[in-house]
């Protein structure tokens, strides 16, 4: 088995298997809630495939990433809406 | 991958089957190929996961044939549309691109029909395909309690798949009555009348209902999906659950090629038996040109890839593989019809378009997509439509009338040409 | 089936919205009619900007009345229509640039319109994601924005609430000499006027009218509030887009609402379809990006394209029509119509009912042209 990726969630930090998307770490780490939308609803990943664009987070300080699309790297920083 | 602008004879977009299939045929044709996909993998939907923990011998063995080619894989590639005269904008985590074609390949498969019903925006409600695509790169669904609902014979499948990463399932729930799963038409699935009997009793035996007739009416929760309440059509319960699966079929990813300006017919991209389209050039593979499943799609992908490279004659043997498309479309769309029930689940309040979440309410008093669009927005969102418009086109039999680039939301410098830098 | 009105209003763009919510409230029996639906041609492709504009008096005049009527019609908008008081910040990148800063400057504020003067540090302060090393720039206060699709909407409501009648999907064929129109499905409507207020496709119903298509595209991008607060236009704006024959691109950046942001603007003469095209999306693009850095790394989601229509003066057409008394126009508003929309509506009414006009309506006069029409006609 390869060496855990680290990577930190809202600050906090998580350990994954490689080949694991930031999608699944957020649900590892215990986030259910991936962004608000417009009307401040909660909202997770739907389609899994990269276009309906629920899950989007903010990567290394890039905001509206597709975290279902998005391979885990190591120290990778993750950022969902408050 | 230092080059942003890129010139190649054949690209593929989309390395699902149809994908795979065609760069293959093409490279090994002596092509300069590329093979184009949005995701980090080889395999598509379908075939997702196959890299890492393979499974299906079929998968395994075009994985391999596709590294025995020269063809490039640009992979984590994602296609914005066009960018003038055979050439394809692109962008690329570290950068732009710019791709240009002699022969272009379409095979942008399909994503799942969702349909909005109170609650469906809650987080842990999940396309069935999605469920298992994350779950493959690691969502944890091990102990989780899953309800599956919608249509398809995705469900079963999805059932299955996720049983065996340790899931519990709670019930699967197909609208369609089992009468039409066990007549005639579901035969020509290859899914023999006496297996939908048979699942069921599988199913039962592992203590998990599997309904047929049977649909969401509401997801509850605060933060996420806690029950699911479903209905026959004449009473209606709660079952509770971690996770809901809920998908009504598929539909094709037809943006690139109306984007191209392809012509459609019957909802599906029209080729002719080469899989050529009617745009000078382009070709179309796979679920685009109709649903019909791997199989099809591989032979559809290595006639287009053949095609391609000028070898229609190596590609007529292949042509036999796809008769029995049409009458397996036809069986499936009968089997999998969508009841008119599930076209009406929406509430007042319940957001259609979840991108900027404009409610049933606001979209329904309009004509039609377009001024509903222009006027409340729907469909202008991130997604650009691909939920809402699939969905208001069951809901209010609207049909979307053009693709304005870019078909995925892409930087703005990737629109921009100037700075790109290449072998032309 | 013939039915008999004061006017009919061929056109529901913001234009034909417009002097339908004017005229009916005027008291006169109205009719509005689109080929299509309410706000679906050059008023979705625009901006929505409200913009005071100085390039000739009369324009200056009527943007200048425009403004003033939506100001005072701002506290009654539907939310939809999602007014914005941003301002314009109008930026200079050079000596040259801020000379024509303090120009306008001057010029404005001589006409009692709110302006200010900022240095190169000052710009910066105020809209920190723009490049360093700017000359200053000119801010317009009393500039907004609108989104146009609900403005027209808003408008077409406000005139059935006055009595008007509305009718989408009806395909005018003609304008009848005799007052009136005949539809493309063969029937007949007559009135006392009609007015053709359907922007950049007018000639079709008036050959040789001296209105051409100028194409657009503009570019919306996903939600990045606060990014910039004003409108921001470059003043190199005047060098080029001015110009009256060339393709040109300028920085043009506009804030919604929602935190998207619009980007323009482009300028071309015969190019009649809606392709976008790639050559010029790149320049007005780079442009941007050398105004805003930032704005490269920044998701885009749209991209698309609409024709204004364009006069060779730069002047709308408003009032009787040239060959036809009963025949009116309210068109040729090119990159201005969201702004004089309102202005052409009052215009248009105050003629109509002889009543003396707030502005001089001499300078909008389609009359002017009546050479014009002769030797193209």
């Amino acid at each position: 088995m390869a060496d855990p990726i680290r990577l930190r969630v809202n600050g906090r930090s998580v350990s994954v298997a490689p080949g694991t998307v930031v999608a699944a770490a957020l649900a590892l780490s215990g986030q259910t809630r991936f962004r608000r939308s417009v009307g401040g609803e909660p909202r997770g990943p739907l389609c899994g495939m990269g276009i309906c664009m629920e899950c989007r987070v903010t990567i290394n300080g890039h905001t509206h990433c597709r975290s279902c699309q998005t391979l885990c790297e190591e120290a990778m920083e993750v950022q969902t809406d408050e | 991958m230092n080059e942003t602008r890129l010139r190649y004879e054949v690209v593929v977009v989309g390395a699902g089957p149809a994908g795979l299939a065609a760069a293959c045929a093409a490279a090994e044709n002596g092509r300069r190929t590329a093979l184009v996909d949005d995701s980090p993998w080889l395999g598509g939907q379908i075939w997702r996961g196959q890299q890492a923990h393979p499974t299906i011998p079929q998968a395994a063995r075009w994985v391999e044939r596709f590294r025995r080619t020269k063809a490039s894989l640009l992979d984590q590639c994602t296609i914005l549309g066009p960018g003038g005269a055979r050439t394809l904008l692109a962008e690329h985590p570290t950068g732009p691109r710019e791709i240009q074609w002699e022969r272009l390949i379409l095979a942008t498969g399909a994503r799942e029909l969702f349909l909005p019903f109170p609650g469906w925006t809650l987080p842990g409600n999940f396309g069935p395909g999605g469920l298992q695509s994350l779950a493959k790169h690691g969502w944890p669904v091990a102990g989780k309690r899953i309800v599956l609902a919608g249509s398809g014979p995705l469900l079963l499948a999805v059932a299955g798949g996720l049983r065996k990463m340790g899931a519990s399932i709670v019930s699967i729930n197909e609208q369609a009555p089992l009468s039409r799963l066990i007549s005639f038409g579901a035969g020509l699935l290859r899914w023999p009348a006496k297996l939908a009997q048979a699942a069921r009793l599988k199913w039962t035996l592992l203590g998990t209902p599997f309904r047929c007739g049977v649909w969401p009416v509401g997801a509850e929760g605060s933060e996420q999906v806690r029950t699911v309440t479903l209905t026959d059509g004449r009473r209606q319960w709660k079952e509770e659950c971690d996770l809901l699966a809920c998908g009504f079929g598929l539909v094709p990813n037809l943006e690139l090629p109306l984007a191209l300006g392809c012509q459609l017919e019957n909802e599906f991209v029209r080729v002719d038996e080469s899989q050529a389209s009617s745009v000078a050039g382009v070709f179309c593979a796979g679920e685009l040109t109709g649903i019909g499943g791997a199989d099809t799609a591989l032979a559809e992908g290595e006639i287009a890839g053949l095609a391609a490279s000028g070898r229609e004659e190596a590609a007529r043997p292949l042509m036999a593989r796809r008769t029995a498309r049409r009458q397996f479309r036809a069986a499936l769309a009968t089997t999998f019809a969508l009841r008119q029930e599930v076209s009406r689940l929406a509430a007042a309040e319940t957001a259609v378009c979840r991108c900027e979440d404009v409610s049933f309410e606001k979209m329904k008093g309009f004509a039609g997509w377009r001024e509903a669009k222009l006027q409340t927005r729907c469909g202008m969102g991130s997604c650009q439509g691909r939920v809402c418009g699939a969905a208001a086109k069951v809901l209010f039999g609207w049909g979307m009338e053009s693709v304005r680039p870019p078909i995925l939301p892409g930087r703005v410098e990737s629109l921009c040409r100037d700075g790109l830098n290449g072998d032309s | 089936m013939s039915q008999s009105f004061d006017l009919i209003i061929v056109g529901a763009g913001i234009v034909g919205a417009a002097c339908g919510a004017e005229c009916a409230a005027a008291g006169l029996k109205t009719l509005v009619l689109d080929r299509g639906i309410v706000g679906g041609g050059t008023t979705a492709a625009g901006m929505g900007h409200i913009v005071v504009m100085d390039d000739s008096e009369a324009q200056f005049a009527l943007t200048e009345y425009s403004r003033r009527l939506w100001l005072q019609l701002r506290d009654h908008l539907s939310a939809d229509v999602e007014y914005e008081a941003c301002g314009t910040l109008w930026v200079a990148a050079d000596d040259q640039e801020m000379a024509e800063a303090r120009r306008k400057e001057k010029y404005y504020a001589e006409r009692n319109a709110r302006v200010e003067i900022l240095n190169g540090g000052e710009v910066l302060r105020v809209e920190p994601n723009l490049r360093a090393g700017l000359a200053g720039g000119l801010r317009v206060l009393d500039d907004g924005v609108v989104y146009p699709p609900c403005a027209a909407r808003f408008l077409i409501d406000k005139a059935r609430r006055h009595g008007a009648e509305f009718r989408a999907g009806a395909a005018v064929a003609a304008l009848l000499p005799e007052g009136g129109v005949a539809l493309a499905d063969g029937s007949r409507i007559y009135a006392g006027r009609s007015v053709n207020a359907t922007g950049p496709w007018s000639p079709e119903l008036m050959p040789g009218l001296p209105v051409r298509k100028r194409k657009g595209h503009l570019v919306i991008t996903e939600r990045y509030p606060g990014f910039v607060h004003h409108q921001i236009v470059e003043l190199g704006y005047l060098k080029s887009a001015h110009s009256t024959s060339r393709d040109s691109v300028a920085f043009n950046i506009q804030p919604r609402q929602t935190g998207q942001m619009l980007i323009g603007s482009s300028r071309q003469f015969d190019a009649e379809g809606a392709e976008v095209d790639h050559e010029i999306l790149s320049r007005m693009l780079a442009r941007a990006i050398e105004y805003l850095p930032a704005l490269g790394k920044l998701s885009a989601t749209r991209v698309w394209t609409g024709h204004r229509a364009a006069t060779p003066d730069k002047l709308p057409l408003i009032g009787p029509g040239i060959e036809h008394e009963r025949i009116w126009l309210a068109s040729g508003h090119e990159g201005l119509g969201i702004t004089t929309s309102l202005g052409t509506g009052r215009l248009v009414a105050d003629l109509l009912l002889g009543r003396k006009t707030d502005i001089p309506a001499e300078p909008y006069a389609p009359s002017r042209f009546v050479n014009y029409s002769v030797s193209h006609g």
